[in-house]
């Protein structure tokens, strides 16, 4: 039943220590490898870096070590500016986007690890699979009935503001892979990362099938292990509210129904 | 896990079991009546004193008989459902899920139902007096 230390094979154990030049500007980073290939157990290596020739935030250090340490190092990137959601990783202990956070905000060495609780594919590269089928599963699309208008659909600028803090969400895992309930029962829950899209779908005034957006939700496991832990608030990189969302849609899914 | 589903059809499950929302709500509104309930059962107990013939003359009278069943059964029913959730979080087998599930039903009803009927034993008990 419960499985109260890793097994053998998942032990982190402490790896290579590429040791640099010193100097003032010189920080340590400690940084999660693994092969799932290979027979070797995950371990952590320890890179000098020179910050004096490296740019202001983690995922510069990241690119810097492998370009010039250590190429076999795997991480996702891309826009490096805090919108694709590709480097969402666990940095200092919080998930974020390496890109985003600045290296001088980390106190100590800069510990790196990939998003908790999902495969590893290799090191800092999660298996994000199931998040994304899950992301389908709730049709993330405008359901309204045919034939479509000759023209845009029109909405009020006060039913526009009722998305903002959902259409910012830019599905980097970070809030999900942070929540202990989907930890548990990531195979059934959706995580706040889909409930805060699904809301989004719900609350726009010009999708049509509210109904049964919250007929697919309302479900012990889908909706209801989310059990307010807070945990997807306070790590959003983008600064959004998943929880807020998650308690409007069991508000709606109560104000449908007699007492 | 049959690794030639695809990701969606894991996903989907048997589907939604167009539940959970009654849970809920009935575990909020037990813990609203419990946040009631349980100051006015503190204060009846501190301001009883402190032997068993005044405890039974306490529980004996109708109005503290009423609040007192209101809470023995906001309380267990409140638990039980405190207690499910806790087990669908963790346990991980159905069978163990079921047995415990139903385990912690049928001591809820027993401890509620023994309460109700000491409180009712108690009214009878000083109205004969």
């Amino acid at each position: 039943m419960a499985n109260f230390t890793l097994p053998k094979n998942s032990k982190v154990k402490s790896g290579k220590h590429h040791a640099g030049k010193g100097g003032e500007k010189q920080r340590r980073f400690k940084v999660y490898r693994y092969d799932p290939d290979g027979d070797e157990n995950p371990r952590t290596d320890t890179f000098d870096v020179d910050l004096a020739s490296c740019g202001p935030m983690v995922l510069d250090a990241l690119i810097k070590i492998k370009n010039e340490i250590d190429p076999t190092l795997t991480f996702r990137r891309s826009c490096r500016e805090g919108i694709c959601g590709s480097c969402a990783m666990n940095i200092d202990g919080t998930n974020t986007l390496a890109c985003t956070k600045a290296i001088c905000d980390v106190k100590g060495e800069v510990r790196i690890y990939p998003l908790p609780h999902l495969p590893v594919i290799k090191d800092l590269v999660p298996d994000l699979t199931h998040f994304y089928a899950q992301y389908a599963s709730i049709k993330p699309w405008i359901r309204a009935s045919a034939p479509p208008p000759d023209r845009e659909r029109l909405q009020s600028p006060e039913d526009r503001k009722k998305i903002d803090g959902l259409y910012e969400c830019i599905l980097c895992a970070c809030c999900s892979t942070s929540c202990p309930s989907y930890w548990w029962n990531g195979d059934r829950y959706l995580g706040p990362a889909i409930l805060l899209q699904a809301y989004r779908w719900i609350v726009d005034s010009r999708d049509e099938d509210t109904g049964a957006r919250l007929d697919d939700l309302e479900d012990p496991f889908r909706l209801y292990r989310c059990h307010t832990i807070m945990n997807c608030a306070k790590t959003c990189p983008k600064g959004l509210n998943p929880a807020k969302a998650i308690a409007e849609i069991k508000k709606a899914m109560v104000a449908r129904r007699s007492l | 896990m049959d690794r030639f589903q695809t990701p969606i059809k894991r996903v989907q499950g048997l589907g939604s079991s167009k539940d959970g929302t009654h849970h809920w709500w009935v575990q909020r509104t037990s813990a609203m009546a419990l946040a009631i309930l349980t100051p006015w059962f503190i204060w009846r107990c501190a301001s009883t004193p402190a032997d068993f013939a005044s405890v039974r003359d306490m529980v004996g009278l109708p109005y503290n008989a009423l609040l007192l069943s209101a809470f023995i059964v906001a309380l267990f029913y409140h638990a039980q459902l405190g207690l499910q959730v806790v087990v669908e979080d963790y346990i991980h087998s159905r069978p163990a899920e079921v047995a415990l599930l139903l385990a912690i039903k049928v001591l809820a009803w027993l401890g509620a139902g023994a309460a109700l009927l000491a409180i009712l034993f108690q009214v009878f008990v000083r109205l004969n007096s």
